[in-house]
């Protein structure tokens, strides 16, 4: 059965849009990527709460402070790469402030993949999840990403919200409330955690899928929230496998795997392996680049095989 | 209050701010002592709509200190209007206190933003003004800034953009002391004036006063209040205003100050 295809900023885009008009205390920024992320139309049919600051990361994130502070839920987007430029301004007047506010890192990890290495969002999960009060998301999927933005219409706190620009993989059941915290067991396994997090989970699933021919059930998790983790999910299926790979479409340095290793060396010390970016990107079609980065199903699946024929 | 008496209000909460600095061993006079007559105009001398036993009143003015360092001159006022009590500022940068060294949101009441990394309080301020418009309320919005934050890029993305967004309630405030750490702003970095004529290029509506003068305060807010765009007063002050030693003298913007200057900042501000 093919599965559907949608990009997770397109999902955003579609519900962040509906959610503002069901609340009017909802308001959308962002620096010049309204298209991009997919906020034209609120542009269009409710301009008196988008606001464009034009190519100014920080002041779009200053503002969106200073709308949260006067009542408003704001959601603040540019691209995850781009999000650096207003990383002081996140740091003291979005999360000291401790403020409900929402920003928004799309095209994350290398999934513009074209534009090259200045384009691509890898050590943003890594310096959001260092702030304290900070909430890091990233939706593996259009029906996650849906979710996500309900429920964080009653987060009181910050949140980093990370999304894709390529189509990917929708897997997940529309059904399923999203929780933040909560990492999702998406197929049952003993002799491998494979924990992933954005749309690499659908590729996680599609290795383990493939894995079952080289004889390996693998347990695929989806860590939609990075921070705070799940800590007790991710601890009882390493204690079960014994081993541990992390997937992610990011640097290797301070992201999930960190995140993931942190936690497990404190509660459950487990032999572990990484998938992740461990260099600047390049330009190159989607597919071609996450393969030849080895964060594609195909790269899982080997690193995945290798890790259990170790001793 | 009459001038007279602002002026005395003044004099004794520039003592309260040195006298909280000197306990702390620690501190930023220059600009806690520069900013003080604009900051007396306003909790004290009556502009600004607020009330200090309900900080978070939903009819507020909001008043923003985004050169967060000049804290402790503005903690001086607040404990002045009523906000809390003077022995909350006597407690300056100290382990558990409230009074932090720079402000931070939440930490003591009246406090709306953290500040201290500058260049940042100006685009909050045009968010908070937006977000007022948007609820159809008609308070304004103060934002004091330093002037060498006006060095701070991020100053100038907040104040391209306050114009597009037809922000009639926010009145920005520099207080231009004319010092920065390394020295004087002109020789630090050249070019900052004409200041006013910048702000009139970015279509602000814009004021040049004395800043140590009531009558010219009072008169600059009232008009900024009434101004059919942004308004920026460039309030000209002298940092370290009051203290003999600290006048205009290009090393104190922060430090500890001695018993023997101790004596004399008293002696200087009539205490």
């Amino acid at each position: 059965m093919a599965q559907e295809l949608i990009a997770t900023r397109q999902a955003f885009g579609e519900e962040l849009t509906a959610i503002m008009k069901e609340h009017n205390e909802v308001v959308a920024l962002t620096a010049d990527l309204g298209e991009s992320l997919r906020m034209l139309k609120i542009r269009d049919e409710m301009p008196n709460r988008f606001f464009d600051t034009g190519v100014a990361e920080a002041n779009m994130v200053g503002m969106a402070a200073g709308l949260s502070i006067a009542g408003f839920i704001p959601f603040a987007g540019t691209f995850g790469v781009f999000m650096t430029r207003a990383f002081d301004h996140i740091r003291v007047q979005i999360c000291q402030n401790n403020l409900q506010a929402v920003m928004v890192g799309s095209h994350g990890g290398v999934s513009n993949a074209l534009d090259g290495a200045s384009a691509h969002a890898l050590e943003d999960i890594a310096y959001m999840r260092a702030l304290p009060n900070m909430t890091v998301l990233f939706p593996s999927d259009a029906n996650q990403m849906r979710g996500a933005v309900r429920t964080l219409l009653k987060h009181k706190g910050p949140t980093y919200l990370r999304m894709y620009r390529e189509p990917t993989p929708v897997f997940s059941d529309p059904k399923r409330p999203f929780e933040i915290g909560k990492a999702y067991i998406e197929k049952e396994g003993i002799d491998i955690s494979i924990i992933a997090t954005g749309p690499q989970v659908a590729f996680a699933l599609e290795a383990a899928e493939q894995l079952k021919k080289d004889g390996i059930n693998a347990e695929v998790i989806n860590v939609s929230t990075i921070q705070p983790l799940d800590v007790q999910v991710i601890a009882h299926s390493a204690t079960k496998t014994g081993k541990v790979l992390t997937v992610e479409d990011h640097s290797i340095n301070g992201g999930l795997g960190s995140a993931v290793a942190e936690a497990l060396g404190e509660n459950a010390p487990t032999p572990m392996r990484r998938i992740g970016v461990r260099q600047f990107g390049e330009s190159g079609k989607y597919h071609d680049l996450i393969a030849k980065l080895g964060i594609d199903s195909a790269g899982i699946r080997k690193v995945a095989k290798d890790f259990l024929q170790t001793k | 209050m009459n001038t007279a008496e602002l002026q005395d209000v003044a004099r004794r909460l520039r003592f309260d701010a040195i006298d909280a600095i000197y306990r702390a061993q620690s501190g930023h006079p220059g600009s806690s002592l520069s900013t003080m007559e604009m900051l007396v105009a306003l909790y004290i001398g009556g502009v600004l709509k607020h009330d200090p036993k309900n900080p978070q009143s939903d009819d507020r003015d909001y008043f923003l200190l985004s050169n967060g360092h000049a804290c402790p001159g503005w903690y001086a006022v607040l404990a002045e209007a009523g906000y809390f009590p003077k022995n909350e500022l006597q407690k300056l940068r100290q382990l558990d206190a409230a009074a932090q060294g720079h402000p931070h949101r939440g930490s003591l009441p009246g406090v709306e933003i953290s500040s201290g990394s500058l260049g940042q309080g100006l685009s909050v301020g045009i968010g908070i003004a937006a977000g007022l418009k948007l609820a159809g309320k008609t308070s304004h919005v103060y934002v004091m800034m330093s002037d060498g934050e006006q060095q701070e890029g991020s100053t100038w993305e907040a104040i391209m953009s306050a114009p597009k967004f037809g922000l009639t309630n926010l009145i920005a405030i520099v207080d231009k002391n004319k010092f920065q750490i390394d020295g004087a702003t002109e020789d630090v970095m050249p070019g900052l004036d004409p200041l006013a004529d910048k702000y009139r290029a970015f279509n602000w509506d814009v004021q040049e006063i004395d800043g140590h003068q009531f009558e010219e305060i009072f008169s600059a807010l009232t008009k900024a209040q009434r101004a059919d765009k942004p308004a920026v007063i460039i309030s000209h002050t002298s940092r370290g205003k009051g203290v003999s030693f600290m006048e205009n003298s290009d090393h104190w913007h922060a430090g500890a100050i001695t018993d023997e200057q101790f004596a004399t900042a008293k002696k200087d501000l009539g205490v």
